[in-house]
């Protein structure tokens, strides 16, 4: 046996534990990403979540015009962060549907008089069902949803002044 | 006012604040009344991934939203459905992620091949040492 293969074993076993070092010091993404990219809207009916704004189905998005799905809740301190965000979106015309999560109609009113209605629809999903059909784990998470229905982006975690310009980027790609 | 402000932001972000004041969903701490019923949920929900605490299982989480998914994995159990086939429901949303039990993919199938392929080659040095020390 020629000499060098005697130290194959410590190579290899030092280059594991070089790739295992490296792997140690990548930042991790702790997101989990919806798998539903690209695929039909789940089909839903859920009742307006506050008394003032109608309720919202799968039939409101098939109307040829890309929108907003705009996953959030009264209580969730990150949604007041991007309440200004999707006010400026709504002020370049752009169509938000809200889906409150397990909330309460008092306090999403509340909600929307402290911090300003950016919705046309707002769906109540009580027991997080269309949240979990869509590939959602969070709130505040914001979907692009092209004119026929298809979810074509997801944006997690609040959105931001950067988010903003990206958004609108995304939905002129959906409406070709 | 501003660091006064974020300072109070950062006291408020705690993960207990980001809580709903809903009860949870009617199955999501009731157990179903058919025991067999019970018995697969339960197998099935320790073998979810919680989403909101990526640690846990969905049987051990007190998240809301996990409390969300029991009811509905505990509803589509009394329905009828097959526990695989709301694994693979939430696989087809979510990705491998969501669930514990590994599964051989082409991302995977790796994982599974090189133990035994180490095994084999193990196999055949040990054979030609031995082999070898008994021709001498």
């Amino acid at each position: 046996m020629k000499r060098w293969t005697l130290w194959l074993p410590l190579g290899l076993f030092a280059f594991f534990l070089g790739l295992a070092a490296y792997q140690l010091t990548q930042p991790k993404d702790e997101f989990v990403h919806s798998t539903m990219i690209g695929k039909p809207l789940p089909r839903f009916d859920l009742k307006p979540a506050s008394a003032d704004l109608p309720g919202a189905k799968t039939a409101d998005f098939t109307d040829g015009k890309p929108r907003l799905l705009n996953i959030w809740a009264s209580w969730c301190l990150p949604c007041i962060a991007e309440a200004p965000h999707l006010a400026s979106l709504r002020e370049q015309g752009v169509e938000i549907v809200g889906i409150a999560i397990r909330d309460r109609p008092e306090d999403v009113a509340r909600f929307l008089a402290a911090h300003g209605n950016p919705y046309t629809r707002i769906g109540a999903d009580d027991l997080s069902e269309l949240q979990l059909a869509i590939g959602s784990s969070g709130v505040p998470e914001t979907f692009v949803i092209d004119g026929e229905g298809t979810i074509r982006h997801q944006h997690i975690g609040d959105v931001r002044a950067e988010n903003v310009p990206e958004l609108i980027e995304k939905l002129q790609e959906a409406a070709q | 006012m501003k660091p006064f402000v974020i300072a109070l932001m950062a006291f408020l972000a705690v993960p207990l604040a980001a809580q709903d004041s809903m009860p949870p969903a009617p199955y999501a701490y009731r157990q179903l009344d058919d025991p067999r019923q019970e018995a697969a949920a339960q197998a099935l929900m320790e073998t979810l991934r919680c989403l909101k605490c990526q640690s846990q299982s969905i049987a051990d989480s007190d998240a809301p939203m996990a409390g969300d998914m029991r009811h509905q994995v505990r509803m589509r159990i009394a329905a009828g459905e097959e526990p695989e086939a709301i694994r693979a429901w939430l696989v087809e949303r979510y990705g491998d992620y969501v669930s514990y039990v590994p599964r051989v993919s082409t991302a995977t199938w790796p994982l599974f091949a090189v133990p035994l392929l180490i095994l084999i080659l193990a196999a055949l040095i040990l054979r030609r040492r031995i082999g070898a020390r008994g021709g001498e």
